[in-house]
């Protein structure tokens, strides 16, 4: 099912939440709303679900007018960050809750609940946990119990609120392509909310960015990563280096370039200056430990730089700590002009 | 075997004056209540005991604390909802009534609802057109050992109620429950322990209860006459030993009944993940 979000606002008291928000997200799709705490990305979501009322704009699904229909009349599955799974009821019971609770003309019949339970549980691949407590079970293996119970209710939307969240990397790591596949697997609608740039990029087919109640960008990974619309999306999705511009060369309608955004594997490190936008720095700090090297750099007035490269650019250039060296801009992320 | 290393020293000396003082304020009174009662012989022991005012008063201390325990958990509660989901103006002051009972000396709650019960009281006269008597009654009883039992029952619920995750209400609902089904299937299995803590209290304190209840009670023997204050007439009578035989009854039915809800809780609790 589609969702079409236009022109919310929210406040909490004095505080803005949503500011004018419109969102659309098509039938399948996999999205993540991606931004830092407070910029009201877990607020939109609970909106969709119905979980809070906006203070004026549009909700449809599928094209339908959602605003007056109550959460439990969405049909929505909603995950949840600390996984809200019913502590006095066993797995199979959590997940046979949305089934229970319809109405009785409904209502499968018992058998056909344990059918569902057990299918569900197949497909989170906890088939043994069925009579455990949530209590008994892993932070990895509650939230799919919690998925699996909110997919119980056969929902055409999917919401979840940092659902990894509060699990240690690894298993992060894991249930991040996890959910990836399962999603392709099923189809649904799906709507995560997240505020790390890695996991919304490796996940999502959509990434929308959000800050300050307001949306920034909506696009794919690689257009977020590579096309910014604004300072803010370039600085959320991965380190940047600041280059204040000396060039003369003027750009097209007479502006003149004043900042460039770099990233850190965007820079030439080279023994002798290159341009005039090379700048001298000494290397404050190498990381040799994995696939690439990062290092620290302070140019003489006291900026920061972070340069990546490969293992064997850095070799070829015999470089050491304290190494007094030169960094160019390869590529500019982003560039803001003053007028 | 019972001892866990722990950062906190002195668990043989906690321990040990855990018992010593157990002991001389809780087991050496209340043995003394059984040495003072075998001083009878266990035939005179059923005399007393058996006696149709006697087994009236066990019947209406029992049965009135009873009532009162239970309208105190339905009430209780949601006073106790109330002050803990909602806000709202003068919401510090009903806070601190609902400790009022706790506070106020017996006998001064005792005179006040007698005179307010009373046929001719303020709310007494009201009922009394119904034709319901309510001062020098059960029903007065009933309500004094409401009056008295209350704090315990709001005190207990409430921060397990503050304690609930938000979120489960929420994960509820969006699997389609309604308030209903959220309150029955979610809220209500979370509070049973609690609930029944707050029962127990309520009872135990309501069960023991003298000064609030003789004023309202009119002690007629054999009606009103409620176990503690039998006790209390014997012992003007200089009847010793026939108190205390009274009394170690009480004390028995009261130390079933506790053990009772005890194994209740234990069960309970147990089902939702605590224990």
């Amino acid at each position: 099912m589609s969702i079409e979000v236009k022109a919310i606002d929210k406040t909490f008291g004095t505080f803005k939440a949503l500011d004018q928000v419109s969102l659309k997200v098509a039938t399948g799709e996999l999205v993540a709303l991606l931004g830092p705490s407070g910029s009201g990305k877990t607020t939109l979501l609970r909106i969709i679900a119905g979980l809070e009322t906006a203070d004026c704009g549009e909700i449809f699904f599928h094209g339908d007018d959602a605003r007056g229909k109550m959460t439990k009349d969405r049909n929505v599955g909603f995950v949840f960050q600390h996984y809200a799974l019913f502590r006095h009821m066993t797995v199979f019971e959590n997940i046979a809750f949305g089934l229970r609770v319809k109405p009785k003309a409904l209502r499968p019949s018992e058998k056909q609940i344990k059918e569902k339970v057990h299918e569900l549980l197949k497909l989170v691949q906890l088939e043994w946990v069925a009579s455990r407590f949530p209590s008994q079970l892993s932070g990895g293996q509650r939230q799919r119990i919690a998925l699996a119970r909110a997919l119980a209710i056969e929902p055409k939307i999917l919401l979840l609120d940092e659902p990894f969240g509060s699990l240690d990397a690894q298993v992060r790591k894991e249930l991040r392509q996890w959910l990836r596949r399962f999603h392709d697997h099923l189809h649904i609608t799906t709507l995560f909310v997240t505020h790390d740039q890695e996991e919304a990029l490796e996940v999502a087919d959509k990434i929308v960015v959000m800050n300050k109640g307001k949306i920034e960008q909506v696009g794919s990974p690689e257009d977020v990563y590579h096309n910014p619309a604004s300072v803010f999306v370039l600085n959320f999705l991965g380190n940047v280096n600041i280059f204040h511009a000396r060039s003369s060369a003027e750009h097209k309608s007479g502006e003149k370039p004043a900042k460039m955004y770099v990233r850190p594997h965007q820079l030439i490190v080279s023994r002798s200056p290159l341009s005039e936008n090379s700048v001298k720095v000494v290397l404050t700090f190498v990381n040799l430990a994995g696939s690439i090297v990062k290092i620290d750099a302070q140019s003489q007035k006291g900026e920061i730089f972070q340069v990546e490269m490969s293992q064997e650019e850095y070799r070829a250039l015999k470089l050491t700590k304290s190494d007094e060296v030169f960094l160019t801009p390869k590529n500019i992320a982003f560039s803001e002009y003053e007028i | 075997m019972f001892k866990h290393k722990s950062t906190l020293p002195g668990f043989r000396i906690s321990l040990g004056y855990t018992i010593f003082y157990l002991g001389l304020i809780v087991l050496i009174p209340l043995s003394m209540l059984f040495i003072k009662t075998s001083s009878m012989g266990l035939k005179e022991i059923w005399m007393v005991v058996s006696h149709p005012r006697t087994l009236a008063a066990y019947r209406l201390s029992f049965t009135a604390s009873f009532i009162a325990g239970l309208v105190n958990v339905v009430f209780g509660f949601l006073i106790a909802w109330v002050l803990s989901r909602y806000s709202f103006p003068g919401k510090k002051l009903i806070d601190a009534m609902v400790d009022f009972p706790f506070a106020l000396p017996t006998a001064v709650t005792g005179i006040a609802l007698t005179s307010l019960y009373s046929q001719n009281g303020w709310v007494g006269q009201y009922l009394y057109q119904f034709g319901i008597q309510s001062a020098y009654n059960p029903l007065g009883i009933t309500i004094a050992l409401i009056f008295i039992g209350l704090p315990f029952v709001v005190r207990t619920v409430e921060p397990v109620l503050q304690e609930l995750d938000p979120e489960l209400e929420d994960a509820a609902a969006s699997l389609g429950a309604d308030r209903w089904q959220i309150f029955i299937k979610i809220f209500f299995p979370n509070l049973i322990p609690a609930l029944i803590t707050g029962f127990t209290l309520a009872f135990a304190r309501a069960i023991g209860e003298y000064g609030s209840v003789i004023f309202i009670a009119g002690n007629i023997p054999g009606k009103t006459e409620i176990a503690p204050l039998l006790i209390m007439t014997k012992l003007e009578q200089f009847d010793y030993t026939g108190a205390t035989a009274i009394a170690v009854v009480m004390l028995l039915i009261s130390f079933a009944l506790l053990a009772l809800t005890n194994f209740l809780q234990w069960v309970s609790s147990k089902r939702i993940g605590m224990g």
